[in-house]
């Protein structure tokens, strides 16, 4: 990068606020996703809206690539600068800027931990509900972003279900705010909700004001073991049904029960297939009313056995698989690829089945657990990055997992986001005509193309192979 | 060759490659890295960061340079990182072969090579030697020669973070008077007394050994026992470390004791490492298996003991004062030990415990960080200081004697020295029991 350009960034941010050794320009070419890796040529860690709007100015001056970045755990390459330029911090702007009980919400910066936000406005019985299982490392810049989901998702929806309000610097320098404390707002097109999940490609997000609800008196949870997949479908299903729409319901697979089994040793039986957790918050009466209907329903629905938790504690102890899903799994194979394909929840267990036909095909080991309330899967696939004809089977596996999601009427990407990583996919979603407008407001927002370049958008979309040679 | 190319080599050979490909990259690590925190977030700071550049030197993705090297060098090695990690990843082991592989490359800076030199070619290779180092020391404060020199400003001459250590020297050991065992000795304990310990902290060793008697155990100090060896881990020098390992080993291999007990944090984590580091050493392996299995830290023993029973028999002390505890990083962080220390300081009869902010987060000591890294280690001690004044204890525990110069240091720097003290958590359960036995 030019050395002019460089001193126009020192004097806009200051020198200690301009990354440039060698550490650091690695230190910031990953986030979270297997296998992606590209060094940045300097990393600027702006204070202010002001200061991210000069930076912008220069970049799109000499078209030079940006890319914000929160903590990097996002699991689509979004944030690996894969044309170089300047990487985006947040850790200078990451304040509570206003706290406002009567509108109930609270306003942010974008470099603010998740969970930070969620601790902050339960001390005063509030609740920020959207829970991604990374909010104790995520910034909610990167939720707002990814439009990221949660645990909660099924009851209280996520993260585009609480922006209230956007203030954002546009590719051309510009100051934008949108939305506000307002409950209703309808004054033209809505801003907000487009630049919610827009993964950096369109503005730099500088200040968010975010809705908060009451925080539910109590939660109970209950578990569930099956001995059949379609066993545990049918509960989920069989749950929403009866009206019951509880804050929780997470599912694990087999593969998944034996690597937490293997990992942890907490007397899972093998005969287990399939696995429910679930939860209700609320008042008293209405919780214990749910969580012993949902009991009621798996037992009606074949479970082999139900528990419900006397206390927190208990809940934990339960919750422990979940919990430790993943971290067992990684711990199988070097590498693990986790992916967020989704579909109609009525179609869970066909999809879990697909999974399992596709990884024996492919002769891989996936692994499926997930939010079967809203039917984002994640099918999770451990292998070895060394091994380069490994790795094209799981590319090839997972394409078919995109299709046959797909196929149910489902989606390449519930909560991860698209990324470099699943650009070549999307167009499988949205088709031509959904493209089409994409690259159009893309390029109305960002002539130039400096905004996170190389995501989203793919030179090329992946061909649909893959469907011919499945049916 | 030059240093990049063989530096690439050299962690090539040493750095072992699966353990990288442990790290999914997932960043939970990030919040539990106190130099993460104290360089405003600073990704090549944090230990994602650290694993990265471990992997990109190792593959060729970047060349050595000194902003990687400053990145290795600023790890405290405290571990945090482990326990948040939900992958596994093994960074105490990492960081060990990364230190091995840059020593076998790279010359040292004078200090650095100074303060190695004395540590590992003197002091800790040789317990007699580190005795009469001590033997000095000592005089040095008894001869008043201590208050002058202090005075003179001597010790300027070193890094101002050395001065602060200075004045957290501890004094000239008393004689500790022995208590009466409230049981017959029913249990055998051998005990691993630690190269800082025995020399510089004789006193908590001797109270450690009364402690343990007064709950019916009967103590025993293997001769032949040498420095842990985990100095010598962290800095590179496992290999001369390996020596300290296999002596220790022998040493304590009899049936005759049930526990082998120790009172250093630091050395304890290492100690329990041994079976790792002798797996595959035919004539070692199994011996040290049963080295680590007999391990056990001071405060968890004297539970299993039934220290938290008989602290219960004592009279209640009118007035009570406030203690806080510091952990000990690798203590917590490696050996899973922080819920018995405190157990022990609630139910003191004339404590009242009170728990500290990020009482889990290193206090920069961190073996000889604090004298290679001045700058950082005096920051991350500054912000320690800051949540010690939060809770304003009388007394501030610790289960390390690292940690407990750093508290020192930090009482002194703080101007706090009239109205605030640093133990071993040794210490203040003697002083407790001792009064009113
Ligand atoms: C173990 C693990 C579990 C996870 N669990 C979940 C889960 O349950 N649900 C879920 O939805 N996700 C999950 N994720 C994915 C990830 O944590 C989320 O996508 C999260 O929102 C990313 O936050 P971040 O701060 O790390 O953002 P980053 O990864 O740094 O960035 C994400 C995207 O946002 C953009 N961006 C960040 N800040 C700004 C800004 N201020 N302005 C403009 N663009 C910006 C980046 O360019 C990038 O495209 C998980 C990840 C891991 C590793
Ligand atoms: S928490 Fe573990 S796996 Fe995740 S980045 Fe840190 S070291 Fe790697
Ligand atoms: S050992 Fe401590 S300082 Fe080093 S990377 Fe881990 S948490 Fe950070």
């Amino acid at each position: 990068m030019d050395q002019h350009i460089i001193q126009e960034f020192i004097n806009i941010v200051g020198e200690k606020n301009v990354k440039m050794t060698t550490a650091q320009l690695l230190a910031y070419s990953y986030d979270a996703t297997a296998n992606y890796q590209a060094l940045p040529d300097c990393v600027l860690s702006p204070r202010n809206t002001e200061e991210v709007s000069e930076i912008v100015k220069i970049c799109n001056e000499h078209k030079i690539p940006i890319v914000p970045r929160g903590s990097g755990s996002n699991l689509a390459a979004g944030t690996v600068p894969n044309s170089g330029g300047v990487v985006l911090l947040f850790n200078h702007m990451n304040k509570i800027v206003d706290f406002d009980k009567e509108n109930l919400t609270i306003t942010v910066q974008p470099g603010v931990i998740t969970a930070d936000i969620c601790s902050f406005v339960e001390k005063e019985n509030l609740f920020y509900p959207p829970d991604p299982s990374s909010m104790k490392i995520s910034t909610i810049g990167g939720n707002i972003c990814e439009n990221s989901g949660g645990l909660r998702g099924l009851k209280y929806g996520v993260t585009k279900d609480y922006v209230k309000g956007l203030t954002a610097v546009l590719p051309n320098g510009e100051i934008l705010k949108t939305g506000g404390k307002l409950a209703k707002d309808v004054a033209g097109y809505d801003l907000t909700a487009l630049l919610v999940g827009s993964e950096g490609t369109l503005a730099v997000i500088t200040e968010i004001i975010l809705k908060l609800v009451p925080l539910p008196k109590t939660k109970m949870t209950g578990i569930a073991y099956f001995n059949s997949l379609e066993a545990s479908a049918k509960t989920v299903s069989s749950i929403i049904a009866n009206k019951i729409i509880p804050v929780t319901l997470e599912f694990l697979d087999k593969k998944t029960i034996e690597a937490v089994e293997q990992f942890m040793k907490i007397g899972l039986s093998t005969e287990v297939e399939a696995m429910l957790i679930f939860e209700q918050d609320g008042d008293l009466a209405a919780v214990e009313h749910d969580v012993n209907e949902m009991t009621r329903i798996a037992n009606e629905n074949g479970a082999i056995f139900t528990k419900i938790a006397n206390d927190e504690a208990e809940a934990d102890k339960l919750k422990t698989a979940r919990r430790v899903a993943l971290s067992a799994l990684s711990r199988l194979r070097p590498t693990t690829i986790l992916e967020d394909a989704t579909v109609p929840r009525s179609e869970i267990a066909k999809m879990v089945n697909k999974i399992d036909e596709i990884a024996k095909k492919y002769n891989l080991s996936i692994a499926t657990f997930g939010h079967a309330g809203d039917g984002n899967l994640h099918p999770t696939c451990v292998t070895d990055v060394r091994d380069q004809d490994e790795l094209n089977r799981v590319e090839l596996a997972f394409s078919e997992i995109f299709e046959e999601a797909l196929l149910l009427g489902g989606t390449i990407t519930g909560e991860h986001g698209v990324g470099e990583m699943k650009a070549p996919y999307l167009e499988w979603k949205i088709g031509e005509a959904g493209l089409n407008i994409m690259k159009g407001i893309k390029k109305a927002f960002d002539p130039n193309n400096i905004m996170n370049p190389g995501k989203v958008f793919a030179k090329e979309t992946k061909k649909r192979v893959v469907l011919q040679s499945v049916r | 060759m030059s240093v990049k190319l063989l530096m690439r080599e050299s962690f090539e050979q040493h750095v072992d490659e699966a353990l990288l490909l442990d790290c999914m990259r997932c960043g939970f690590c990030l919040s539990s890295c106190p130099t993460y925190l104290h360089t405003e977030q600073d990704e090549a700071q944090s230990p994602r960061g650290r694993i990265a550049l471990m992997k990109a030197i190792r593959e060729g993705k970047v060349e050595w340079d000194t902003s990687i090297e400053e990145s290795f060098n600023l790890c405290l090695g405290c571990r945090a990182c482990e326990p948040a990690c939900p992958a596994g990843v093994q960074y105490g082991a990492l960081i060990e072969q990364t230190k091995e592989a840059i020593q076998e490359v790279k010359p040292q800076k004078r200090l650095e090579k100074t303060v190695r030199n004395i540590t590992f070619n003197h002091l800790f290779a040789e317990k007699k030697d580190l005795n009469k180092v001590v033997k000095l020391v000592h005089f040095y404060q008894k001869s008043g020669l201590q208050k002058v020199t202090r005075k003179i400003g001597f010790l300027k001459l070193f890094p101002p973070f050395l001065n602060e250590m200075e004045k957290a020297l501890p004094e000239v050991p008393r004689k500790v008077e022995e208590l009466t065992p409230v049981k017959p000795s029913t249990i055998k304990v051998a005990f691993f007394t630690g190269c800082l310990m025995e020399s510089l902290f004789q006193e908590i060793n001797d109270k450690t050994v009364q402690l343990l008697k007064l709950l019916g155990a009967e103590v025993m100090i293997p001769k032949e026992q040498q420095c842990c060896g985990a100095l010598h881990g962290h800095s590179g020098e496992l290999e001369k470390g390996l020596n300290n390992v296999k002596i220790n080993v022998q040493a304590f291999d009899s049936d005759d004791f049930d526990y082998i007990v120790n009172n250093a944090g630091g050395c304890g984590a290492f100690l329990s490492e041994y079976e790792k580091h002798l797996h595959d050493n035919p004539d070692f392996a199994e011996k040290a298996r049963r080295f680590s299995n007999k391990l056990i830290d001071i405060s968890s023993l004297l539970i299993n003991l039934g220290i938290i029973d008989y602290l219960k028999s004592l009279p209640l002390s009118e007035s009570k004062v406030i203690a806080t505890y510091q952990d000990s990083c690798h203590l917590r962080n490696v050996n899973k030990v922080f819920e018995q220390p405190r157990r022990i300081l609630e139910n003191l009869p004339g404590i009242q415990y009170r728990e500290m902010k990020k009482a889990d987060s290193c206090c920069g000591s961190a073996g000889i960080y604090n004298l290679l890294q001045p700058k950082m280690a005096s920051n991350i001690l500054n912000t320690k200081m800051g949540y010690v004044k939060e809770v304003n204890p009388s007394i501030l525990v610790t289960s390390n004697p690292g940690c407990l110069m750093q508290m020192k240091a930090g009482i002194a720097k703080e101007g706090l020295s009239s109205k605030m003290r640093a133990v071993h958590i040794v210490e203040l359960v003697y002083e407790q029991v001792h009064r009113v036995v």
